[in-house]
Order: structure tokens, then C-alpha cells, then sequence
């Protein structure tokens, strides 16, 4: 074969942020095959030096608008950890409602507007709006489902205001949460016409092994944890993240690289669904043996499906703890507060995967070392590697040029990187 | 569209991203009511983040994100060539943001911090017309999609558009909130640009000022009532610059 092909996409569409695929086939044979971040990098960490324990939380909520929760409640657990301080239960139900909410939110994004257009064969949602404006109605009623929910938890939808060190301060009033409620009951029927629409799509057969990271279960399928694990045997604390991450620099990126027990690794819904696939709700679990989702699955373009598989679960787990919270006495929502000097590490199953948030404060309750792992910057590397298999395994098959370089977009999307995050 | 009976010309959009969370273009896709609406009078040839067509010829420019790099000062430049109208998007674009917070530090310290002995080009952060001339500023940490229509509906049917000239406190009476300094908590209400409808002080976190001065503030006289009550200096500048902007006045 003496095939040349070049694939060189400069800025990704459909991802958030920027990142290029570069693919050299030459005389049949590959000879390179890069993903690489080339978004502008933020230094958050170093702008965290000197701040005051109650601005940290909306600075971290700025280093993403699309999980701007997930980083403000990992803020949050790191700061409360450094002070050594238990929240109260209801405030600890009020974020994992935020949590899931914002999870919908984002993974209903990501599937309707960012990955559902190639699958249909068009550019963008845009051009669904006069082909197929069902499926466009379904998705602006879960999104906005999903958006209200977070409102009414968080106070606002992007960057939360309501969520603080040391709990909440707003209890959702029971009237808003059982109209939620019963709008959540209502969502089931546009999820399930959701899993018929992307059971209709032709996900590639592609698989490639590698290790996948994520929380562990403690008690349910787990947003909030202290230990982590690995589907290559790894057990340890979240206080550990660095001897998890291995952050390195890569000369071609501006997004750090990990490894764990092998040359790179995945966090995310795929990673989760492998690591506490028997932990989900049951009607979850029941999607994702109709999806023909098995774990442990290494099919990166499968990551589309545990997505709608956890948006399942979490309208069920949303519904529960609504239940809850109706049913008992708010009580307390703020543990006191006092900032004292010392390090605390926050892990949080944000949307894309595991987020640590490490902080060292000065006993004013001031900042003087911060250091956030990010779950993009360790998806980028693995990325990047099944970039390589992917190229050689459908050129075999006599893809042709244009195939290939959807294939390879595609591949990237379904990792759903949130690369402005990944450079903070 | 028709409107009245008369055919619009639905202006062709470009939005583009610079150094910033994306957080302000979410709020496009946003207020899902309206969405259809909303996207039904404009053409959208040029949106990154979530279309693959990549149609030149817009003639409104969406500008979100600070800037911060080299390359970005050339993006941003081809862009105010392309664009009659240049609308920089939330608090990055229009004060730097919170990126701004980078300009406190030395940057090759910054670099080895975080890159060690691989340092990656970066700029102290700029707001976007520190670079280029802007049209129009829409503040906000995100922007408010409500306001994002109105402009829009400005540009498109010029229907009047005014940001209002209050500062938040008066958002903030009219939702019956409690106010935040007799909670012992630091606001910056009684002097940011009025417009998000006070969700901040709502939560009992005050305002941290992400839209920037209103029209009309008596700085002094906050000055001396945060002092009054007992803030720090450091506690109130530290709000000030949060954003970026106060710049100038603070
Ligand atoms: S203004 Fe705020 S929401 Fe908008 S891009 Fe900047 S940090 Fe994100
Ligand atoms: S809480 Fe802030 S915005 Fe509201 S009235 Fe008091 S000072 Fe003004
Ligand atoms: S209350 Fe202040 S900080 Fe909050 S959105 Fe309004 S201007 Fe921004």
C-alpha cells in the first residue's frame, strides 16, 4: 500500500476549547498520530496564592462554565478538610442534588449538541432544528430540566452562589421541589425516546485496553468520595491524587499529562460505569444491558452511552433525595466556621471524571499553595495514544481519507474534553 | 423573521473564545424558553464550541475570554478587521476578568510553577479593548442571556437598548432580600451596574461586582460605610479587583 494521508485538524469544533489532531500516514505506514491542547493556559493555580478561604470557592467555580459545580463543591471539600469540618447532612444532600443536576446538565449537552450531530450527519444541533425537531425538543426540555434543577440548588445555573464553605446557605422551599420532582418523573419518557435515539446511532467498534480511574463506591454509585481505584487493581486514599495523576509536561501541549499503572489512563462516566457499574439504580442498570454497555468495557466511543446511563441514574437518585428532604427537618445548613492553617485534599466525580483540589492555608485562612488534577489533563494522554490504535486499525479496513478524519473527531469527542479546564 | 409584517435580514454571528472558561458562551445555548426564538432570528456561521461549519462573513462578532497570549492578539485583530460590530462577552472580555488576578504575579515564576522547565508562552491578561476597539460590552460572571437578547434585538430591529444606570442594591430591594451587611457580610451592590437581578446577595454572598461600576455611585461614601462596618482594606480591595472591574477607580 502506498498510501498518504494527512489529517490535520487545527481547533477541534464540538469540544470545549481548543486542541488539534495531527495524522501523517506515508507509504501505507503511520507515522504520526497527535491530539494535542494548544488552549491558552491559566495559571489558577498560581492566582489562588494569598486568596481568602471565602473567595476560593468562586475562584475555583471559574476555572470551567460547564462544571463550574463540581469545581466549586471540590473547592469546597478541600477547604472544609483543611479546617476540619463535617457539614450537615441536609447540606450534604442540597450539593449532591446541585451535583446531579449539574451532571445532567452537562452530559445532556454533550450528547445532543456536541457528539449527536455526526451521527446524524450534520454540522451542528442547528440544522436539527427544521430536520428533526423532536429530538431538539427533548433536548432543550432535559437541558432546561437540568438547569433549573441546578438554580434552585446552587442558586444559579452557571457559577454557583449558594453553595459556601462549610454547607449551603439557601434550602430549596419544598413547594419548588416537588414541582421538580414531579418534572424529573415527567423527563423518564424523553430519557427513554433519548435511549432509542442513541441506540440508532452507529457507534465505531473500536477498542483499545487501558485503565480506567474513578472514585470509589462507599455508599452508592459515587460524586462525593475519599478512596480511588483503578481496573488495574489500584486502592488508595484521594489524599494521595499525586502518586495517582504522576503529573508530567508535554512539550506539544499546554494540558499536563498522567499515568498511572501503565502509559496513560481514563476518568470519566466509562471509568465510573467500569469501576461501580453495581452501584447504579436498577433502571439504569437495565439501559445498560439493552445498550449492550458491559463492563469492563474498553470501546472509548461507549463513554456516549454510560453518559445517558448516569443521566438515568441521577434523575432517579435526584427524585430520592428530594423524597428525603421533604420528608425531614432541614436542621443546621452551615457548620461553623474556622479557618485554621494546614493542607486539605477535595475529590469530586465531576462530570468528565475525578477532580482533586489540594490546598495548603496560612492560619488567616489564606492560601499559600494550591494545586488542582484535572479530569481532562488525564483523559489527554490516553487520548492521545488511542489516537495511534484508531488510525491503524481503520486504515486496515481501507477507510477512506474523509472517514478517517470524522473517525478521528469522533474519537476525541466522545471523550468530551473540557479543555479549558485542562489548562487551568 | 417577520416582524410587524416585515421581513429582517438575520445578521450573520460569529462567537468566539479567548482566555476564559466558556461559561458566558453556555449561556447561548442557555435559557432553553427562548432558545429556539433566539436562534430562529439570527444565522450563526461561526460557533466553535458546537457547530463543524465554519461559514466566514459574519458581520456581529460574540467575543468571549481575556487576552493572554500572542496568538490571541492576532485572533482578535483578524476578527475586528471581519466583524462591523464586535461585542465583547462577560467580565474576561470586557475587564479581564478573573484572569486578571495572573497580572499580581511575576510570570516566569508562575511558568516554572506550573510548567517546571517547560514554560508556555502566555501574556499578562488584557481585556479585549485594551487590544481592539469594541463596540459594545455586555458585563458579566457569566453574561446574563437575557441581556444577550436584548442586544441582539438591538442590533437586529434596533429596539432601544440601555444597560441600566442604578447599581445592583436597587435589583436587590426589589426581590426582598435581606440585606447582606446586616448579616456582617461585605457587598459591593451599592456600587456594581445593576442588571443580573441580584442572585449573589439572594444566596447571602453579597456582590463580588462582576459587571463592574453602575453609572451613578458614590464611591467615597461606600468606601466609608465598608469601613464603618468594619471591613479590612485588604478585605474590600481584595473584592474590588476580584473581577477586574474596578481598575482605575479602586
Ligand atoms: S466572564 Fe466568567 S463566565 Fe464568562 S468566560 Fe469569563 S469566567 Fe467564564
Ligand atoms: S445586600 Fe448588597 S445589593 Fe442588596 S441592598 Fe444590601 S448592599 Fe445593596
Ligand atoms: S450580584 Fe454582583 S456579583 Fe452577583 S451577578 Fe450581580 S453584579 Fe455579579
Amino acid at each position: 500500500m502506498s498510501r498518504q494521508v494527512t489529517v490535520d485538524v487545527r481547533h477541534l469544533t464540538r469540544v470545549e476549547g481548543h486542541g488539534n489532531i495531527l495524522v501523517r500516514i506515508k507509504d501505507g505506514k503511520l507515522e504520526e498520530a497527535r491530539w494535542d491542547v494548544v488552549e491558552t493556559p491559566r495559571f489558577f493555580e498560581v492566582m489562588f496564592k494569598g486568596k481568602d478561604f471565602r473567595s476560593v470557592p468562586l475562584l475555583a467555580a471559574r476555572i470551567c462554565g460547564i462544571c463550574s459545580i463540581s469545581h466549586c463543591l471540590t473547592s469546597l471539600a478541600a477547604t472544609e478538610n483543611a479546617f476540619q469540618l463535617v457539614i450537615p447532612k441536609t447540606a450534604a444532600k442540597v450539593r449532591l442534588l446541585a451535583k446531579h443536576g449539574e451532571t445532567l446538565q452537562s452530559h445532556l449537552l454533550h450528547l445532543f449538541f456536541l457528539a449527536m450531530p455526526d451521527f446524524l450527519g450534520v454540522p451542528s444541533v442547528l440544522p436539527l432544528l427544521e430536520t428533526n425537531p423532536k429530538a431538539v425538543e427533548i433536548a432543550i426540555r432535559l437541558k432546561g430540566l437540568a438547569n433549573r434543577l441546578c438554580e434552585v440548588t446552587a442558586g444559579r445555573t452557571t457559577h454557583p452562589v449558594s453553595l459556601r464553605v462549610g454547607g449551603v446557605t439557601v434550602m430549596p422551599c419544598s413547594d419548588e421541589l416537588l414541582d421538580l420532582r414531579g418534572e424529573l418523573e415527567h423527563s423518564l419518557d424523553d430519557l427513554a425516546a433519548t435511549v432509542d435515539l442513541v441506540k440508532s446511532f452507529e457507534l465505531p467498534e473500536f477498542v483499545r485496553e487501558t485503565e480506567f480511574v474513578s472514585l470509589k463506591a462507599e455508599d452508592g454509585y459515587p460524586f462525593f468520595g475519599d478512596r480511588v481505584i483503578s481496573t488495574d487493581g489500584v486502592e488508595c486514599d484521594a489524599a494521595n491524587y499525586l502518586e495517582v495523576a504522576n503529573e508530567y509536561v508535554d512539550a506539544n501541549n499546554t494540558s499536563k499529562w498522567t499515568h498511572l499503572s501503565r502509559g496513560s489512563y481514563v476518568v470519566g462516566a466509562l471509568a465510573r460505569f467500569n469501576n461501580n457499574h453495581e452501584f447504579l439504580h436498577p433502571e439504569a442498570t437495565r439501559v445498560a444491558r439493552e445498550m449492550n454497555l458491559e463492563p469492563v468495557c474498553h470501546n472509548p466511543f461507549m463513554c456516549n452511552v454510560a453518559q445517558l446511563v448516569e443521566c438515568i441514574h441521577c434523575t432517579h437518585e435526584a427524585m430520592d433525595l428530594i423524597d428525603e428532604l421533604i420528608a425531614t427537618q432541614p436542621g443546621e445548613l452551615t457548620a461553623p466556621v474556622e479557618p485554621k492553617s494546614g493542607q486539605g485534599v477535595g475529590a469530586v466525580e465531576a462530570p468528565r471524571g475525578i477532580l482533586f483540589h489540594d490546598y495548603e492555608y496560612n492560619h488567616e485562612g489564606r492560601i499559600v499553595r494550591a494545586n488542582c488534577v484535572v479530569p481532562t489533563t488525564q483523559n489527554n494522554a490516553n487520548i492521545h495514544r488511542d489516537l495511534s490504535s484508531l488510525v491503524t486499525y481503520f486504515v486496515k479496513q481501507g477507510i477512506s481519507d474523509e472517514a478517517l478524519e470524522l473517525k478521528c473527531s469522533m474519537l476525541v469527542r466522545s471523550y468530551d474534553p473540557c479543555i479549558s479546564c485542562s489548562v487551568h | 423573521m417577520k416582524y410587524l409584517g416585515i421581513e429582517s435580514q438575520r445578521p450573520k454571528i460569529g462567537v468566539f473564545d479567548f482566555t476564559g472558561c466558556e461559561g458566558c458562551q453556555l449561556q447561548l445555548a442557555n435559557k432553553e424558553e427562548t432558545l429556539a426564538a433566539f436562534l430562529s432570528c439570527i444565522d450563526v456561521v461561526c460557533f466553535r464550541e458546537i457547530s463543524s461549519a465554519s461559514g466566514e462573513g459574519f458581520t456581529i462578532a460574540l467575543v468571549e475570554g481575556a487576552i493572554s497570549r500572542e496568538d490571541e492578539v492576532e485572533r482578535i485583530r483578524w476578527i475586528r478587521e471581519q466583524a462591523e460590530v464586535l461585542v465583547a462577552l462577560g467580565s474576561c472580555a470586557c475587564f479581564g476578568g478573573v484572569n486578571r488576578l495572573k497580572n499580581d504575579f511575576d510570570l516566569d515564576e508562575a511558568n516554572r510553577e506550573v510548567y517546571g522547565d517547560q514554560p508556555k508562552p502566555t501574556l499578562p491578561v488584557r481585556a479585549i479593548n485594551e487590544v481592539v476597539p469594541v463596540d459594545l460590552e455586555i458585563p458579566g460572571c457569566p453574561v446574563s442571556k437575557a441581556e444577550v437578547e436584548r442586544v441582539v434585538q438591538h442590533l437586529i430591529w434596533e429596539v432601544p437598548f440601555r444597560f441600566p444606570a442604578y447599581p445592583v442594591c436597587l435589583e436587590c430591594k426589589q426581590r426582598y432580600t435581606v440585606c447582606v451587611f446586616e448579616m456582617g457580610e461585605l457587598c459591593l451592590g451599592p456600587i456594581t451596574r445593576a442588571g443580573c437581578d441580584a442572585p449573589c446577595p439572594a444566596a447571602g454572598l453579597g456582590c463580588w461586582g462582576c459587571r463592574g461600576p453602575a453609572q451613578e455611585t458614590n464611591f467615597e461614601e461606600f468606601l466609608s460605610v465598608a469601613r464603618e462596618r468594619g471591613f479590612s482594606e485588604d478585605e474590600i480591595v481584595d473584592r474590588l479587583a476580584f473581577f477586574g472591574g474596578f481598575r482605575g477607580i479602586a
